[in-house]
């Protein structure tokens, strides 16, 4: 069986690479690109670990094939930060001591930049409910919760200056 | 040394980020599952579809032929190890049964029990190739249920299983592995004494730990037998102590790297996929990466028990407690060892009790064998006590944080598994919750306020620690526990307090297997008070040293130079004037006083000492579906010395959420053919953002003086008293009595129906 070849964006990067037909995205990123940030918790969209952004929208990478990239901008979680600039929602994770183990981390801080870029100012019950297909075992979505709204209140101040 | 005194702390007590956090918010932290080596291949575990099988033949021939597979592993590829008991931890260990339990011999004893692994060049060929290993079972009858499987005529998962604990010794095989009593005063009396009598019966479901990362791991295994293991496990030492014993080598022969871990809770203090995939990688002379996915953790890995609590409490009209009884069934899955034993030992701790009888049974089913879970038993038998202490509390018409004082457990008191307590903040917590302002906030229509308390001993144990002070004045710490929650951050806090330097210029590393001393594994909330200890006295011989290094720059004795913030400085004036000497001055010239500085210490803590928590619970039915609401939850507790409070914070708020999962939504439900059904989380819902409201983390501070700063364990007692805070909320919002977990909607409308029967729309 002869591989696709696939031409792409990821994290700002014109990407080729040659994919099984049946590998999903979440495979690709992983196994043939050597971008593990993006984490398998169950491979049925169920924990939100391997989250992405793909044209804007944020999408289970277990739940994609690698071939639909074709065309596309990615964004995972190793293009969140520009260079050594982290981004506000990886700061205050980090200030909020919003991660314990740190292996949901990846999908949250991609879902919540997703969230942030839509709505600069989400209420609390929006945030919850934005993240609610992000599991989280350790937390208890407190300080993740905490994290998300101060780091919107970071970006709108930036977005004003 | 002793540092109790918190005004005089700099560092401990302060929030800053942790060292290893940039690396887990940009996506290049190492989890088990991130690790490759060159010429690995890729194992797949084939597993059983049945509850209970006689394994009569497993044909590979197929299998092999599969392009790409270079190595298929069953029972016959491990040594058949002895039945032989161990204590490990917080909980005993057979190896023969954690041996059968990786990969099964003559039965498969539960659906997804491994019964095969094949390794092979590509995930698609391995996966390809488990298929086509033929087993052929002689299906057995199975037994799921703990009662069911005590009954008589159960099917018998072990011929050779005689129940240990009862007398005359039994002759026949039976699924009672062990009965535990432990016994205080005199029960008969107490209960003659009482003027209430309340006896209940409760239930509990099996839940898993539900860690976002699945299982995994990569293992070498050299022609010359050295072996590298690469994995998620809450213990490289255990990995490495387990898989010795499993494939028959020398400890020696094992080098264990830990990887990141994405959560454990317990659930990652056995090996499942390590054995597996050393055997795989010796027969075939490469790596060999196992993966599993989320079906295989929750179908073929440990969740913790369900049980049956049956609670009997004697009291005078007062509301002082004068007899307790308590009989607990626990499932131990397929093989003994449920954690019935601490479930009897933490049930009636934050107690004063004169006359208590407890009895526990272990009791194996065709179910995965149970895994340590969070202060494992102890939120079984506390949902039981707590809920029916909730009862009592109503049937005296007494509130339930003044019967919770006026039996509580103080100083001196002497528990009914045997330790009399010290330094016990229990009280503290009521008197906290009692005056937190949740305790007051009216409730609305449908809405009510729950109380329950929780205890967790807490372990000590085997810890190793090294600090090495670098060239530069900078300092690297060097432990032996994996990082589940933040640990890093308190180790080189407790460093860098000792040392006098700032927080930035410690690095703290956990080592592997070769690179520092044995250390017990992360588990029994264990880590920042043992190995916070080892760190802080290695710290302290550090001190020493630099202390004897300037002592000789200055020519004088070391006795005569005190150590303060970082510096060295002459004790008094007849130590003669020096200009102080920094670390970094005294580290620039270490090659010069006497080498490199550096200090190793290794111990075996006690003192623990116990956690005690009280949560206030509020909850909103909604009558109609039957769905609980989280409206607010305070949790507080006793935590000894906060060494990082936001990650204190953060072990109560994860408790809590979890406990608030097992009360409402979680269960393993299996079909009649003893098949787990929802092995996925679609189907076992643990709670998300949406279902949880902010946590309040209350800490209460008695210094726990054992520790050196005073820390206690704080990860497991959170999870303790939530199921029943809920239950009691329930019952105060409307009147329903929840005594079988989890209180799901179907569960809580079939309640409130009993208790308000619906009208018929016809009349």
């Amino acid at each position: 069986m002869s591989k696709h070849h696939v031409t792409t964006t990821i994290n700002g990067e014109p990407t080729e690479y040659l994919c099984e037909g049946q590998q999903t995205m979440l495979d690709v990123l992983r196994d043939e690109l050597g971008l593990t940030g993006s984490k398998e918790g169950c491979s049925s969209g169920d924990c939100g670990a391997c989250t992405i952004i793909v044209d804007g929208d944020i999408v289970c990478s277990c739940l994609m094939l690698g071939v639909e990239a074709e065309g596309r901008k990615i964004t995972t979680i190793e293009g969140v930060a520009e260079g050594d600039k982290l981004h506000p929602v990886q700061q205050k994770f980090l200030e909020h001591a919003a991660l314990q183990c740190g292996f949901c981390t990846p999908g949250f801080i991609v879902a919540a930049k997703a969230l942030l870029d839509q709505n600069p100012n989400p209420t609390e019950e929006e945030a919850r409910y934005w993240l609610a297909g992000n599991l989280c075992r350790c937390t208890g979505y407190d300080k993740i919760l905490r994290a998300v709204m101060d780091a919107a209140e970071v970006m709108r101040a930036e977005a004003r200056r | 040394m002793s540092y109790l005194d918190k005004e005089a702390l700099k560092v401990v007590g302060t929030r800053p980020i942790r060292p290893d956090g940039i690396d887990k918010v940009i996506g290049r932290a190492s989890f088990g599952a991130d690790y490759t080596m060159p010429g690995m291949l890729w194992g797949k575990v084939k597993r059983s579809p049945h509850a209970h099988a006689r394994i009569l033949k497993i044909d590979v021939s197929k299998a092999l032929r599969v392009p790409g597979v270079r190595a298929i592993v069953t029972a016959a590829d491990f040594p058949n190890i002895a039945n032989e008991e161990a204590f490990v931890g917080e909980g005993p260990m057979n190896f023969r049964d954690l041996s059968r339990n990786c990969m099964a011999r003559d039965k498969a004893l539960y659906d997804g029990h491994a019964v095969a692994a094949v390794a092979a060049t590509s995930n698609a060929a391995a996966e390809e190739a488990a298929e086509l290993i033929e087993v052929e079972y002689e299906v057995l009858p199975h037994v799921i249920d703990v009662e069911a499987a005590m009954a008589p005529g159960a099917p018998i998962l072990h011929d050779d299983m005689l129940t240990q604990g009862v007398e005359p010794k039994p002759t026949k095989p039976s699924n009672v592995a062990k009965k535990i009593t432990f016994t205080k005063g005199d029960i008969a009396k107490g209960f003659a004494e009482a003027e209430v009598v309340i006896e209940r019966k409760y239930t509990t479901k099996p839940v898993h730990q539900a860690y976002i990362e699945p299982h995994a791991c990569v293992v070498a295994v050299a022609n010359d037998g050295q072996t590298t293991i690469w994995s998620s496990s809450q213990g490289q030492f255990m990995v490495r102590a387990y898989c010795a014993k499993l494939l028959g080598v020398d400890i020696a022969n094992i080098r264990a790297m830990p990887a990141e871990i994405g959560g454990g809770f317990g659930g990652k203090t056995l090996v499942y996929l390590e054995p597996v995939a050393m055997a795989l990688s010796k027969k075939s002379g490469r790596p060999v990466k196992l993966v599993m996915n989320r079906e295989e953790v929750f179908r073929g890995t440990g969740p913790t028990s369900g049980g049956t609590i049956e609670v009997k409490l004697g009291a005078k009209r007062s509301g002082r407690i004068v007899a307790a009884e308590l009989v607990l069934k626990y499932q131990a899955g397929a093989f003994a060892g449920s954690p019935v034993g601490p479930g009897c030992m933490c049930a009636f701790a934050m107690y004063d009790l004169d006359n208590v009888h407890i009895t526990g049974y272990d009791v194996v089913s065709n179910r995965p064998k149970v895994a340590a879970y969070r202060a494992p038993g102890a939120p079984i038998s506390s949902f039981g006590v707590e809920s029916c202490l909730d009862e009592l509390a109503r049937e005296l018409g007494i509130d339930p944080l003044a019967l919770r004082e006026m039996n509580a457990a103080r100083d001196g008191t002497k528990t009914p598994y045997g330790p009399t307590l010290t330094n016990v903040g229990y009280l503290q917590t009521v008197e906290a919750a009692r005056n937190h302002p949740n305790a007051k906030i009216p409730l609305g229509p449908n809405q009510g306020r729950g109380i329950a308390s929780g205890f967790w001993f807490n372990i000590g144990g085997e810890s190793s620690a090294a600090v090495h002070v670098n060239e530069d004045g900078t300092v690297a710490v060097v432990e032996g526990n994996p990082d589940i929650g933040g640990s890093r951050a308190s180790m080189a806090m407790m460093a860098a307090e000792v040392l006098g330097i700032p927080y930035e210029k410690v690095r703290p590393v956990v080592g592997d297997t070769a690179s520092i001393g044995f250390t017990f594994l992360t588990g029994g909330s264990r880590v920042t008070f043992a190995t916070g200890m080892a760190v802080t006295q290695a710290a302290e011989k550090v001190v020493e040293q630099l202390k004897s290094r300037a002592a000789a720059i200055w020519d004088i004795s070391p006795e005569a130079v005190e150590w303060r913030d970082g510096k060295a400085f002459p004790a008094g004036a007849n130590a003669g004037s020096f200009e102080p000497l920094s670390l970094a001055d005294i580290a620039i010239k270490s090659g010069r006083t006497g080498g490199p500085i550096t200090a190793e210490v290794s111990i075996n803590a006690q003192g623990a000492g116990p956690g005690f928590a009280t949560h206030i619970c509020d909850v909103e039915v909604d009558r109609e579906t039957g769905h609980v609401k989280i409206l607010r939850y305070t949790a507080v507790q006793d935590v000894g010395r906060a060494i990082h409070p936001s990650y204190v914070e953060g072990q109560i708020q994860g408790g809590v959420t979890q406990g608030v999962g097992w009360a409402l939504n979680e269960e393993y439900i299996y079909d009649k053919d003893g098949r787990l059904e929802n092995a996925g989380f679609l189907d076992y819902r643990i709670p998300v953002a949406s279902d949880m409201p902010m946590i309040d983390a209350v800490m209460v501070e008695v210094p726990n003086p054992r520790h050196p700063f005073g820390a206690r364990g704080v990860g497991e007692v959170p999870i303790v008293p939530p199921m029943a805070a809920v239950a009691n909320a329930i019952a105060d919002a409307v009147g329903a009595r929840m005594r079988d977990l989890p209180m799901s909607p179907p569960k809580l409308r079939a309640e409130l129906d009993e208790l308000d029967p619906p009208r018929m729309a016809a009349e």
